[in-house]
Parts: structure tokens; C-alpha cells; sequence
């Protein structure tokens, strides 16, 4: 399993810029997947607003290292003020909506991701509306200067490994078989002595902080911002990456990731049609095979023992 | 002012007439499957489109009023039918499993429709041709239109037939059993597949009648309206207690009344800090403040939060 991210960073050293990019894409939406995945596929809840942790984490890093404001703080620090600016989103908007059973999320979460676009756009003074922010700092790690897409490629290589070990640890703990529980019968849960808004709460805010996270390296990466980044349907793409790859299991969102962004590069001809078919996909992936393409099973635990056992 | 807060006000009746009849859809299949029918939504969309496109067949919508109301009817059996296939293929076969599965196909379907009224109907929107009467009354000192006149006699006709179907037919004794409890009813005979289907004809036909109303309201249709219209009737749905009619109704008149009170009085009360712009941003707030402080909406029987079993008074 660790000859994964090696493999990875080996072939996209080789690698022209152009498809290192769409690699670099590949692994950001991972991320953002993994950290979806605890709301969608351990808790069992439809969060259709993530790209506003997303965007949050982004706006954080333009508007904390750029021109704007001529604040141009370290990488790390806005990293650490991003997940937590999102991670308050997540536990301010999870409050009211999660005491209930969770259906509601759905519908929240899809208005939270609108007022978050339509305040973007509108708050001029601040994020310059539907211009965006340009010239956006370099990243700097310890010194080390992120800014080709290799470099990235090792920044990202590097995050995805530390969320997938993240969550693969979530999923094993006493959290992790608290939310299956949740998820899979509410009211025993709640019989078996667990605090269900407690653990929604907290699987809610983890995986807002990723997408913040997430969010503070896109903006890196790009170095430009703007509302346009974030409408809906960024945040189907990625319910679609969970869903598609595999609901409840990391390797298949690596998976639902690299078909999410690769297919529409090589439809490119047929833009017009690459909702119609993202729509037409979900459909027929719920219908046949309503936990994605990878079970939930043959997730890392189970790779883990596999390895084992020879 | 008087006359000020009354042209508001018939503004409001409007407005929330519109959401009311899209809510009605929501309620009725959350409280039945429940299930947040996403795709409802775009019934609202495709019918504006469908109805445009039924009036062209019969001569265009300016000719004889009679072309708008036959219009009007073969668009509401269109789109019910499409709302009936649409439950048998996509939801239908996920009855019964996960609460996730069957949202996630609805999503699925509602980009589905978008994307095909985009394609038919292209990107840019449209100018509308009204399918309501021309005209403006005077009553005292403010001006309503016919538009909305018949916005209102509209809804109150589909409201009572629908109340007449839900509470005085062996029928709608079937629909009020299933939501009930399925199981309980299939006990008693009563297969749940007809209600269901019942249900997804009548919700989606209301909602494209509120599509061709809303365009004609104020003369533009985009192939995207259904996503800001669909959510905004969905609060109304919560705000009136999901699962019962007359809070459908209800939450849609008051949604429509906070929304348009707010819109007008915001700006000057925040000395413009607030602005028109943040108008979609009110029923978001509502929807938010409800679920903190009276999850079980206005007419839902007030339960602990925690069961969400709500009365379902249909």
C-alpha cells in the first residue's frame, strides 16, 4: 500500500505538464472525496453544499496572501486558519440542522453553498465580487517554494497520504463504528447509549476542514479566485467522486476521483453533454451498484489483512 | 404607506401562491416516501418549456385564450406522466434500501432534465409569452394586474381540487393510508404502488402549472430557474410542517409574504447594508431558524425531534 504514493510521484515526475496537471487535479479532488466521504459514506448523510468549505478555505488563502489587503501571511499558518475557519462553518451550520435526522442536511447544505457564492459576489469590498482575486502568493513550505505543478504534485501526494490514513484510522475508531451505527439505524444507536448529534457534529466538521484544507491549496495552486469556482455543480463533481468510486471507502473515491476527472478531459468534444452525462451516470450507478464500484468492505482494513495473511 | 404595504401584499399572494403550489409536490412525496425529490424541481422548469411548446403546436399562445388553458392541461398530464416514469425508473427500485440511495437517483435525475430542457430550449433564456390575461386593476391605490388575479384563481382551483381529491375520494383515502403506513395499508389491501404514482402525477403536474405561471409572471423561463424556486418551495414545505397539505400552503404564503416584506424593507432599514441582492438569502435564513426553533413546522404535530414522525394531515 505505501508503494501507492511512490508509484504516483515516480510516473508524474515523467510526466509533460499538461497531464501532471490533470494528475495534480486528480489528487486534489481525492482529498476533497476522502473528506466528503465521512458525511456521505460513514454517517450516512447528503451534504450538497461542500464546496462552500471548499471555497472558504480558498477565499481564506486569497484574501490572507495576496494584494487585497497586502496581507501576505506563511502558507502554514492560513493552512491552519482555513481548516478552522471551515470547520466553524461546518459545526455553525451542523448545529440546527443535525439535532433532527439528517435528511434536512441535504437541503441545507445546497442553500449554505449558494448564500456562500452569493456573498462572494456580492461582498465587493472584500472579495472583489465575481472578478475574483489574482495574484495570489507563491506557497512556501519551510522555505521550499511550491509552485511548478512537480511541486505540487509532491504537496499533494503528501496531503492525500496523511487524509487517507486519517480516515482510514476514523473509520476503525470508536467514531467510526459510532457513525456505521448512526447510519445504518438511529434510534438503536441512540438505544446503544451513543450521543448521535454529537458524532454527526463531529464527522460534519472533520470533513469541512478538509475541504477547507483542500480549498487552501487550490488557491495556491491556481493563485487566482473566484466565485465562478465555486457553484453547484463543483459540489456534485464531488458527491459524484464518493458515489461513483465507492460510498464509504477510500480507495474507491481515489478511483471515483481519477474517472471524474479524467473522462470529461477526454469528452471534451462533447461539453454540452457532460452534465447530461454526469446526471445520467448517477442515475444508473445508484440503480446497479447502489454502493459504487468498490464496496465498503474491500476498503484499506481489509487490503491491510490481505497483506497480512500472505 | 397603507397602499404601499397593500401592493406589497398582493405581491406576496403571489409569489407565495406560486411556491405553495410547488411545495404541495414536495410535502406530499416526503411525507409518503420520504424522500427529498430533487427532481421535482425541474417539473417546475420543464413545464414552463413543455407549455411553450404545446402552445406553438396549437398556434401560439397570443391567438385564443382557450390555446393557453389547453396548454396549460396537456402540459400538466406532460409532465405528470414524466413525474409517474420517472418514480418507476428511478425510484421505485430503491424502495427499501438505504435513505442515501433513492436522494442520490433524484439528484441524478433532476441534471437529467435540466440538461435535456437545456439542450431543447438552449442556454440564453427566454422571453416568455404570458399565457395569462393582459391588464391592470386600480384597488384603492394599488395596481393589480390580471397576471396576478389569475395567478391566484389558478392556484385556488388546483388547491381545492386537490383537497377535494386527498379528502372526499376512495382514492385519496388510499394516499392518506399509505402515508400513514405502508405496510399497514398493504395489510388492508391497498396495493402502495397506485397512491405512490398518484401522488408523483399530481405533485409534478402542480409543478409545471407553477413553471408556466411563474414565466408568465414575468416573462423570462432559463433552463436553471428550477434550482433556487425548488429550494425556496422546499422551506416553504418545512416552514408549513412536512407531510401536511394546508402547511404546504400555508408555508408558501408566508415564504412568499416574509420574502417580498423583507426584500423591500431590508435596504432602508440597514441603511443599504443589506441589500435587494441578498433577497434568495431570506428564505434560507427562515428555513435555518425553523429547524432550530420548530422543526415539526407550523401545522405538523409538535413530536420530539429526535423520532421525526410527523402527522401527515392530508
Amino acid at each position: 500500500m505505501a508503494l501507492m504514493p511512490i508509484a504516483v510521484v515516480v510516473v508524474g515526475v515523467f510526466l509533460p505538464a499538461y497531464p501532471l496537471r490533470i494528475l495534480d487535479l486528480v489528487l486534489l479532488y481525492a482529498i476533497l472525496g476522502m473528506g466528503l466521504n465521512i458525511v456521505v459514506g460513514y454517517a450516512g448523510l447528503l451534504d450538497l453544499g461542500y464546496v462552500a468549505f471548499y471555497a472558504i478555505g480558498a477565499y481564506t488563502y486569497a484574501l490572507l496572501a495576496s494584494p487585497q489587503f497586502d496581507l501576505h501571511l506563511p502558507f502554514l499558518l492560513i493552512l491552519a486558519i482555513g481548516a478552522g475557519l471551515a470547520a466553524l462553518a461546518g459545526v455553525l451550520l451542523g448545529i440546527p440542522v443535525l439535532r433532527l435526522r439528517g435528511d434536512y442536511l441535504a437541503i441545507v447544505t445546497l442553500g449554505f453553498g449558494e448564500i456562500i457564492r452569493v456573498l462572494m459576489n456580492n461582498l465587493d469590498w472584500m472579495t472583489n465580487g465575481p472578478q475574483g482575486i489574482a495574484r495570489i502568493d507563491e506557497a512556501s513550505l519551510f522555505g521550499w517554494r511550491v509552485s511548478t505543478p512537480v511541486d505540487f504534485l509532491y504537496l499533494l501526494v503528501g496531503l492525500a497520504v496523511l487524509t487517507f490514513l486519517f480516515v482510514w484510522r476514523l473509520q476503525e475508531s470508536a467514531l467510526g463504528t459510532a457513525l456505521a451505527a448512526v447510519r445504518e439505524d438511529q434510534d438503536a444507536a441512540r438505544g446503544c447509549g451513543i450521543d448521535t448529534t454529537g458524532v454527526k457534529l463531529i464527522a460534519f466538521a472533520t470533513s469541512a476542514t478538509i475541504g477547507g484544507v483542500g480549498g487552501v491549496v487550490f488557491a495556491s495552486m491556481q493563485r487566482f479566485v473566484s466565485p465562478e469556482s465555486f457553484t453547484f455543480w463543483e459540489s456534485l463533481s464531488i458527491v459524484l467522486v464518493v458515489v461513483v468510486g465507492g460510498l464509504g471507502n477510500p480507495f474507491g473515491v481515489m478511483l471515483g476521483a481519477g474517472l471524474l476527472v479524467l473522462v470529461p478531459e477526454l469528452l471534451r468534444a462533447y461539453a454540452d453533454y457532460r452534465q447530461l452525462l454526469f446526471g445520467v451516470a448517477l442515475v444508473l450507478v445508484i440503480l446497479a451498484r447502489p454502493m459504487g464500484l468498490i464496496r465498503r468492505e474491500y476498503g484499506p482494513s481489509w487490503f491491510a489483512r490481505k497483506l497480512m495473511a500472505r | 404607506m397603507a397602499t404601499l404595504v397593500l401592493q406589497q401584499l398582493i405581491n406576496a399572494l403571489t409569489v407565495g401562491a406560486i411556491y405553495a403550489l410547488i411545495a404541495l409536490g414536495y410535502t406530499m412525496v416526503y411525507g409518503v416516501l420520504r424522500l427529498i425529490n430533487f427532481a421535482h424541481s425541474e417539473m417546475f422548469t420543464a413545464g414552463a418549456f413543455v407549455a411553450l411548446f404545446a402552445a406553438g403546436l396549437l398556434g401560439g399562445v397570443t391567438g385564443h385564450p382557450g390555446v393557453a388553458l389547453l396548454a396549460g392541461l396537456a402540459t400538466f398530464v406532460a409532465i405528470g406522466l414524466l413525474g409517474v416514469s420517472v418514480e418507476a425508473v428511478a425510484y421505485r427500485p430503491l424502495r427499501g434500501t438505504s435513505r442515501l440511495a433513492p436522494m442520490l437517483s433524484a439528484l441524478g435525475m433532476a441534471v437529467v432534465i435540466q440538461n435535456v430542457v437545456m439542450l431543447a430550449g438552449g442556454r440564453r433564456p427566454l422571453i416568455y409569452p404570458s399565457f395569462l390575461p393582459r391588464g391592470v386593476i386600480n384597488v384603492a391605490g394599488a395596481i393589480v394586474s390580471y397576471k396576478q388575479l389569475a395567478i391566484l384563481a389558478v392556484a385556488l382551483v388546483l388547491m381545492v381540487g386537490l383537497e377535494l381529491l386527498v379528502n372526499r375520494t376512495s382514492l385519496g383515502v388510499k394516499i392518506r393510508a399509505v402515508a400513514e403506513s405502508a405496510e399497514t395499508a398493504s395489510l388492508v389491501g391497498i396495493n402502495p404502488n397506485l397512491p405512490i404514482a398518484l401522488i408523483f402525477f399530481v405533485g409534478p403536474g402542480l409543478g409545471a402549472v407553477a413553471g408556466i405561471l411563474y414565466a408568465s409572471y414575468y416573462g423570462v423561463a432559463t433552463f436553471s430557474m428550477g434550482f433556487v424556486i425548488g429550494m425556496k418551495a422546499f422551506t416553504a414545505a418545512i416552514l408549513g410542517g412536512i407531510g401536511s397539505i394546508p402547511g404546504a400552503v400555508l408555508g408558501g404564503l408566508l415564504l412568499g409574504a416574509i420574502e417580498t416584506f423583507a426584500t423591500a424593507w431590508m435596504p432602508a432599514l440597514t441603511h443599504g447594508v443589506i441589500g435587494t441582492e441578498y433577497r434568495d438569502i431570506f428564505a434560507f435564513s427562515v428555513l435555518v431558524l425553523i429547524l432550530l426553533f420548530r422543526p415539526s413546522g407550523l401545522l405538523g404535530e409538535h413530536v420530539s425531534e429526535e423520532t421525526m414522525v410527523y402527522k401527515r394531515d392530508f
